[in-house]
This record gives structure tokens, C-alpha cells and sequence, in this order.
């Protein structure tokens, strides 16, 4: 048993607490607290990556061993999917805090967003290390209630506004979940994800888990904002502070829906095929109507949050194709590929979405407005925001060598392969009017230059958003470097091979 | 069987509530509703014929208990419940101090 | 609010704390535990806030204290569940205290110990929900 799974949750939530206590007497406190803690996590993640390989760790909370083969207690598993979104979570989370330093400092109340950050950290975390439906449910709602906090922080009209809509419509997903949770452990009589697995595996009623399916899909499609379901993503993420923004769209969609479905839908349903023809229409859906409503919009933030709309389409779309395949039983090694683009795609995007609402919230920082046609001529003010936000809308419209070139070149190959050539038309014109919408932030923001504009010193930025932006920057060049074998075959193979294997998750945990 | 459908009626109608209503107010109480239906729900999945409450008795271990970690779930969801509540009620106090109307339709700055 | 309300507050109040109290205690005995408990004894504290009424800055000096229990409540929590840790097995929740008979007051280990600072934390968020947004609406009146 590897002793640091527990601390992954215990860390952050004990840090926020600590800050609610000193934060009165000390303001700072919670500032350099907080980039201490995340720093930490960040460190430990990337051991467990290095660590975890092929291997499945579980971790029996209380000690309470398994009666009979059956599980009882709490399980916390971390298997090579799980590290690689642990990975995401910790290091965007540092950079957040980093980036919060001086952005903060303009709010009052530094405590308390320090506080709910290291909350919506640790409930993330629980999320993604938990092995048990439940527990998933309750570490989602203590995230996603600090990030109903976080986006009504500036207790403006707009901000409490979003966070309305985010909240009943968050409230509604919860209830969706937990009566899902309840279907299934009136059946099974169990919440173990594997144990449940292995009571599929003896008996399973199609119809009856189709509707506990359907009802899952809608919650956690609620909490990833899949586009029937998508009305209060660009609301929210947009009137958030911009580091929460950064770690709403960056990861937040990802660690509680994407991951969530995903987990589920592989390793705990068995995979049919009409689900996985709903995810992958979902995803189509997702991918293409983001891009369409994207393209209107002059608010940086709602547009960057229309693209995320947009680019969680892709990862949907191709674990949607690997589903099918896999259902269908045939040519296992796509079903990988497609799987292993959605996973990759997964990751860039939380680099480059990241980034992209830093330089966002730089702009916002340095201008005061986030509106594009009131800004311009910032290339010259704002070198840092300019080079790092160029590298990103490059990589995020697929350009080489940046790193959303290879994910979407694999889902693309994917599609092809596995025969659905109009999803990769599809996937490919999408990817074409991401690049002219984000050309159109390039010129509005950082060229074109207004006439009318008296010319005052935009300044770039105080150093440790500069910083955040920079490392944010190689990261989306270095991540590239997952596409080659090599260090493929080290950090996305286990995750793919522990999603493609139906029987290989539960087996690994129950032992059997 | 048809306690679970009164329950699912609950449901239903909570979210009817959350559909049609134009009250801030009215929204959070229906929330509430649709809450409290799944509450009971998932307390009578733990129900079994005839079983007592789950308090062991050290002279006899083995008796006909009901389930008892559906209310152990049931527990720590209202315990959510109450967290989500208390956030709703105060973001729609604070909008109240901003708008001065508990009307949603008069609720409208973000579009598009 | 009437002398009736007072008095009966007055005569209430300290039975509805004692038998939260009593709840949070016989939590691993029986139906209970710290957060049934701890809402029961939120409760007096309601009650007097409501039948006395109390001014602004009163309600708000006694936010910062409920605020500061609660907070030192779930930090003890925590490092009873990490003490488990620390001992030889290395197991997070370790129920690692002596168990001492079935059915008596002190037994169960750790789960008492759960219980009696649930029950704190509970009552003083609970109370402090109430406070904020009675001075919610205290700001807003004027």
C-alpha cells in the first residue's frame, strides 16, 4: 500500500482549514501556504507517475480488509489513468497559485480564496483516486461546492448571476448521480467499483442499467458540460477569477466528468454498443456546436470557454469511438489508438486551456477590460502574454509542433481507421475554425492597433504570473514529446491498457 | 413498488418546481424537494421484510437487520444538502442586494 | 419577542443542549452521532439568538468565534484520522485505541473521539450559516 494516496486528499484539506485559522492574523499566510501545499502534491504525483506503470495501487482506508472476497470500507485506487489526471490536477494547481500571488491582491478576502482553492484541490483529488461510487459522489460535491464559491468571488451582478445558474444546475447533476448511485446499489448492493464490476459480470440486466446509464451520463455530462448540457459553462468560467477559470476549464470539467465517465463507462458498465453511439453523437455534438458558438463571441473569456466546450468534444468523441470498436469486439489495437488520442488530447488541452486563460486573465490584469475589439496593440506592451498566448492558440488549433497537433493527428487517424471518415472530416473542419477564431484573438488583442486609442503604457505583468505563463509555455512544446514511442509506451500505455481490458481493473482490486 | 413511484413522483414534481417557477426562492425550495425525495428513496432501498434497527445487541449478533449503510449514504448526502442549500440562500441574498427582485426574469446581464 | 418566548427560551435552551450533547456521546451506542448531535445542539444556539435578538456587531464578533471552533473542530478530526498513520500499520482512519467491551460508554476506540469533535464542528457551522445570513440581511437593511 502506498501511504501517500491518503494524503493526496488530507493535505489540501487540512491546508484549508489551517489558512481559515491564521488567515485572520496573517494575510500571507495563506498565499505562500497554499503554493507550498500544491508544490508538494505536484511533487508526489510526479513520483506516483513514475511509480505506477502497470501497476495497480489500492489503498484500504481504515485497514478493513476484504470478508469473503467481498470489499467492505473505502478503497482508494491509483492505477495508471488515475496518476496521469493526478499529474494534471497538481501541477495546473500549482501554477494557479502561483498566478494568484498578484492577481488576487485586487479582491478582499485573500484568505478565503485561499481556503476554497486548496478545498476544490482536494475534492478533486478524492475524485479521481476513489474506487468507490459514493465516494466519488461526496468528493465531487465538496469540489463543486467551493467552485460554486469561487465563481460568485467577485460578488458583482455577473458573478453571482453565473453562480446561480451553475449551482441549480450543478444541484440538478448531483441529484441525477445520486439517484444513479442508488439504482445501482439497490441491484448490486454494493458501491466498490470493481466488486460491482465482478456482480455484472454474473448477471446483468440490459434495459434497467441502460436507464441508471442514461442517468449517469446526464449528471456527470451535466458536471463536464457536454453541449446539451453546456448552458452554464461560458457564464461561469467566465466571470471567475482567471486562475480559477484556468483550473475550472482546465481541469475541473475533466477531473469530475470526463474522468468520471470515462471510469465508469469502461471499467465499471460493461461497454454496449448503443451507449457508446450516444457518447460518441454527444461528443460529435459537443465538438462541433462549441466551435460554432465560439466563433461569435468578443468576450476573451466566454470565448476561450466556448473553445473548451468545443475541445472536450474531441476527447468525448474518440473514447466514443473506442467504445464502439470495443463493443463491437473488433481490431482491439484502434480502439487503443482512439483511446490513447482522447487521453492525450486530455492532457494538452489542460495545458493549453490553462494558458490560455492566463494570458486571458493578463490581459484583463494589465487592461482592465475583456472585451477584444476595446484592446489592441498589446504585442509590443506584453512580449511575455503575446509569445506564450501565440504558443498556445497554436497548439490549441492543431498546429505542428505544438502538442495539439499530435493529439487531434491520432484522433483523426483514429477515426479514419476505424472507418467513421466523416467524424474526421468533421474533426478536422472544426480544427480549421478554431484557428480563425483564434487568429481573430491574435489580431484583435495583440495587432491591430485602434486609431481612435490614446496611447497609454499597457505594462506586462507582475513575475510569477509571468512565470506561471512561461512554464505553462514549455509545457504545452514539451507534452508533444507523449506522442513518441518511448515515452508513450511509459506514461499513456497503462492507462490505455487498464481501460481497453474490460476485466483487468476489477480483477487487479478484488484479486481474483 | 409503489412507494418507490411516490418517490419518483416527489422527484418529478420538485422538478417541475425548479422548471416553471419564476421565484429565486421558490427554485431553492424545490431543489430541496427533488433532494428529499432521493433521501427517502435511498432510505427504503435498505428496507428488508420485517428488520429491525441496526443497533448489534451483544447477546445476540445475528438478528434480521435492516441495511444499514443506505442510511449511513443517506446521512452524509444531507449533510451535502445542507451545504448546497446554505450556498444557494446566500448567493440569492446577495442577488437580492443587487437586483432588489427575487424574479428571475428581471435576472438577465449574461447572454449570449 | 414576548417575555413568554423568553422564558420558555430560557427554560429550553440548556435541555435541547444537553440532550445534543447526549446524542454526540452515545453516537457509536445508538441512532446518532455527531451530526444529528451537533444540529440539536446548533439548535439552542438558534433559539437564543432568536427569542433575544442581538445587535450587529455582537452577531458578528460571535460569527469570527463559531468560524474559529469550527475550523480548530475539523483540524483535530483530520489529525485524529492521520494519526493512524503514524503507527506501525500505516493506515489512514486506523481505529488504533483499545475497543473495550460491546455496549459500554467508553468503548469502540477512535469512534467517540470522532463523534464528540464531529459534534463541534457541526453545531458551530451550523451556527455559523445561521449567523451569516442573518448579517446578510442585517447589512442589507441599512
Amino acid at each position: 500500500m502506498n501511504p501517500l494516496i491518503p494524503l493526496f486528499v488530507m493535505i489540501p484539506l487540512a491546508g484549508a482549514f489551517l489558512i481559515m485559522i491564521t488567515g485572520r492574523f496573517a494575510v500571507w499566510f495563506g498565499r505562500y501556504l497554499t503554493t507550498l501545499i500544491l508544490t508538494v502534491l505536484a511533487a508526489f504525483s510526479i513520483f506516483s507517475l513514475a511509480v505506477t506503470g502497470e501497476n495497480t495501487a489500492v489503498y484500504k482506508v481504515g485497514g478493513w480488509e476484504p470478508l469473503n472476497g467481498i470489499p467492505i470500507g473505502i478503497h482508494m485506487v491509483m492505477d495508471g489513468f488515475s496518476v496521469i489526471v493526478l499529474c494534471i490536477i497538481n501541477i495546473v494547481g500549482v501554477l494557479a497559485a502561483l498566478y494568484s500571488i498578484p492577481y488576487i491582491k485586487r479582491y478582499t478576502s485573500e484568505n478565503y480564496y485561499y481556503s476554497l482553492f486548496c478545498l476544490m484541490i482536494g475534492g478533486m483529488n478524492g475524485v479521481v483516486l476513489s474506487g468507490d461510487i459514493f465516494n466519488i459522489f461526496v468528493f465531487l460535491e465538496v469540489s463543486a461546492i467551493s467552485s460554486y464559491a469561487l465563481v460568485a468571488f467577485g460578488v458583482e451582478k455577473n458573478e453571482l448571476e453565473a453562480s446561480f445558474k451553475y449551482q441549480v444546475l450543478g444541484a440538478l447533476a448531483s441529484f441525477l448521480i445520486l439517484l444513479g448511485i442508488a439504482l445501482i446499489y439497490w441491484k448490486t448492493k454494493t458501491l466498490n467499483i470493481a466488486d460491482i464490476r465482478e456482480v455484472f459480470s454474473t448477471g446483468y440486466d440490459r434495459t434497467y442499467y441502460l436507464f441508471v446509464q442514461i442517468l449517469l451520463l446526464g449528471g456527470f455530462g451535466l458536471k463536464a458540460a457536454m453541449i446539451p448540457f453546456h448552458a452554464w459553462l461560458p457564464d461561469a468560467h467566465s466571470s471567475a477569477p482567471s486562475p480559477i477559470s484556468a483550473m475550472l476549464s482546465g481541469v475541473f470539467i475533466k477531473a469530475v466528468g470526463i474522468y468520471v465517465i470515462i471510469r465508469l463507462f469502461f471499467n465499471m458498465f460493461i461497454v454496449t454498443e448503443n451507449i457508446s453511439i450516444l457518447i460518441t453523437v454527444m461528443g460529435t455534438l459537443s465538438m462541433a456546436v462549441g466551435v460554432f458558438l465560439a466563433i461569435g463571441q468578443w468576450d476573451i473569456k466566454r470565448l476561450l470557454a466556448y473553445h473548451s466546450i468545443s475541445q472536450m468534444g474531441y476527447v468525448i468523441l474518440s473514447t466514443g469511438i473506442g467504445m464502439i470498436l470495443i463493443a463491437r469486439g473488433k481490431s482491439p489495437e484502434i480502439a487503443a489508438l482512439a483511446i490513447a488520442g482522447g487521453l492525450f488530447h486530455l492532457v494538452n488541452h489542460a495545458a493549453f486551456k490553462g494558458l490560455l486563460f492566463f494570458n486571458a486573465g493578463a490581459i484583463e490584469y494589465s487592461t482592465g477590460t475583456r472585451d477584444l475589439q476595446e484592446m489592441g496593440g498589446l504585442a509590443g506592451s506584453m512580449p511575455a502574454t503575446h509569445a506564450t498566448s501565440f504558443i498556445a492558440s497554436m497548439s490549441i488549433s492543431g498546429i505542428p509542433p505544438f502538442n495539439g497537433f499530435f493529439s487531434k493527428l491520432i484522433i483523426i487517424i483514429a477515426a479514419i481507421m476505424a472507418g467513421f471518415y466523416l467524424l474526421a472530416a468533421l474533426a478536422v473542419v472544426v480544427s480549421i475554425i478554431t484557428l480563425a477564431s483564434f487568429l481573430k484573438f491574435q489580431r484583435y488583442a495583440f495587432y491591430n492597433k485602434p486609431e481612435n486609442k490614446d496611447d497609454k503604457k499597457n505594462k506586462e505583468v507582475p513575475l510569477p504570473m509571468v512565470f506561471s505563463m512561461v512554464i505553462m509555455g514549455i509545457l504545452c512544446i514539451l507534452l508533444s514529446l507523449l506522442a513518441f514511442p518511448g515515452i508513450r509506451e511509459t506514461i499513456l500505455e497503462p492507462a490505455i491498457n487498464i481501460l481497453t481490458d474490460p476485466l483487468k481493473y476489477s480483477s487487479l482490486i478484488t484479486g481474483s | 413498488m409503489i412507494v418507490y413511484c411516490l418517490c419518483f413522483v416527489l422527484f418529478l414534481t420538485g422538478l417541475y418546481g425548479v422548471l416553471t417557477r419564476r421565484n429565486l426562492v421558490k427554485i431553492a425550495i424545490s431543489l430541496s424537494l427533488m433532494e428529499c425525495s432521493l433521501f427517502l428513496f435511498l432510505a427504503l432501498i435498505g428496507y428488508t421484510e420485517g428488520g429491525i434497527a441496526p443497533i448489534v445487541d451483544p447477546a445476540d449478533p445475528v438478528k434480521n437487520y435492516v441495511d444499514p449503510l443506505p442510511q449511513a449514504l443517506v446521512l452524509t448526502a444531507i449533510v451535502i444538502g445542507l451545504a448546497t442549500t446554505a450556498m444557494l440562500m446566500a448567493v440569492i441574498i446577495r442577488l437580492y442586494r443587487k437586483y432588489g427582485t427575487f424574479d428571475i426574469r428581471e435576472i438577465k446581464e449574461l447572454r449570449g | 419577542m414576548t417575555t413568554i418566548v423568553k422564558k420558555t427560551t430560557q427554560l429550553m435552551a440548556g435541555l435541547v443542549f444537553l440532550y445534543g450533547i447526549y446524542i454526540i456521546i452515545h453516537g457509536h451506542l445508538t441512532p446518532g452521532g455527531g451530526f444529528a448531535g451537533g444540529v440539536i445542539a446548533a439548535g439552542s444556539f438558534i433559539l437564543i439568538i432568536l427569542a433575544y435578538g442581538s445587535d450587529f456587531i455582537r452577531l458578528t464578533r460571535k460569527e469570527h468565534g463559531s468560524t474559529m471552533y469550527e475550523n480548530l473542530a475539523i483540524l483535530i478530526v483530520a489529525f485524529l484520522a492521520l494519526s493512524g498513520l503514524f503507527t506501525g500499520a500505516c493506515v489512514f482512519f486506523l481505529n488504533w485505541l483499545p475497543r473495550g467491551t460491546t455496549g459500554e460508554l467508553a468503548s469502540a476506540g477512535m469512534l467517540p473521539l470522532y463523534n464528540i469533535f464531529v459534534g463541534i464542528e457541526v453545531a458551530s457551522s451550523i451556527v455559523t450559516i445561521f449567523l451569516a445570513l442573518v448579517i446578510f440581511k442585517e447589512e442589507m437593511s441599512e
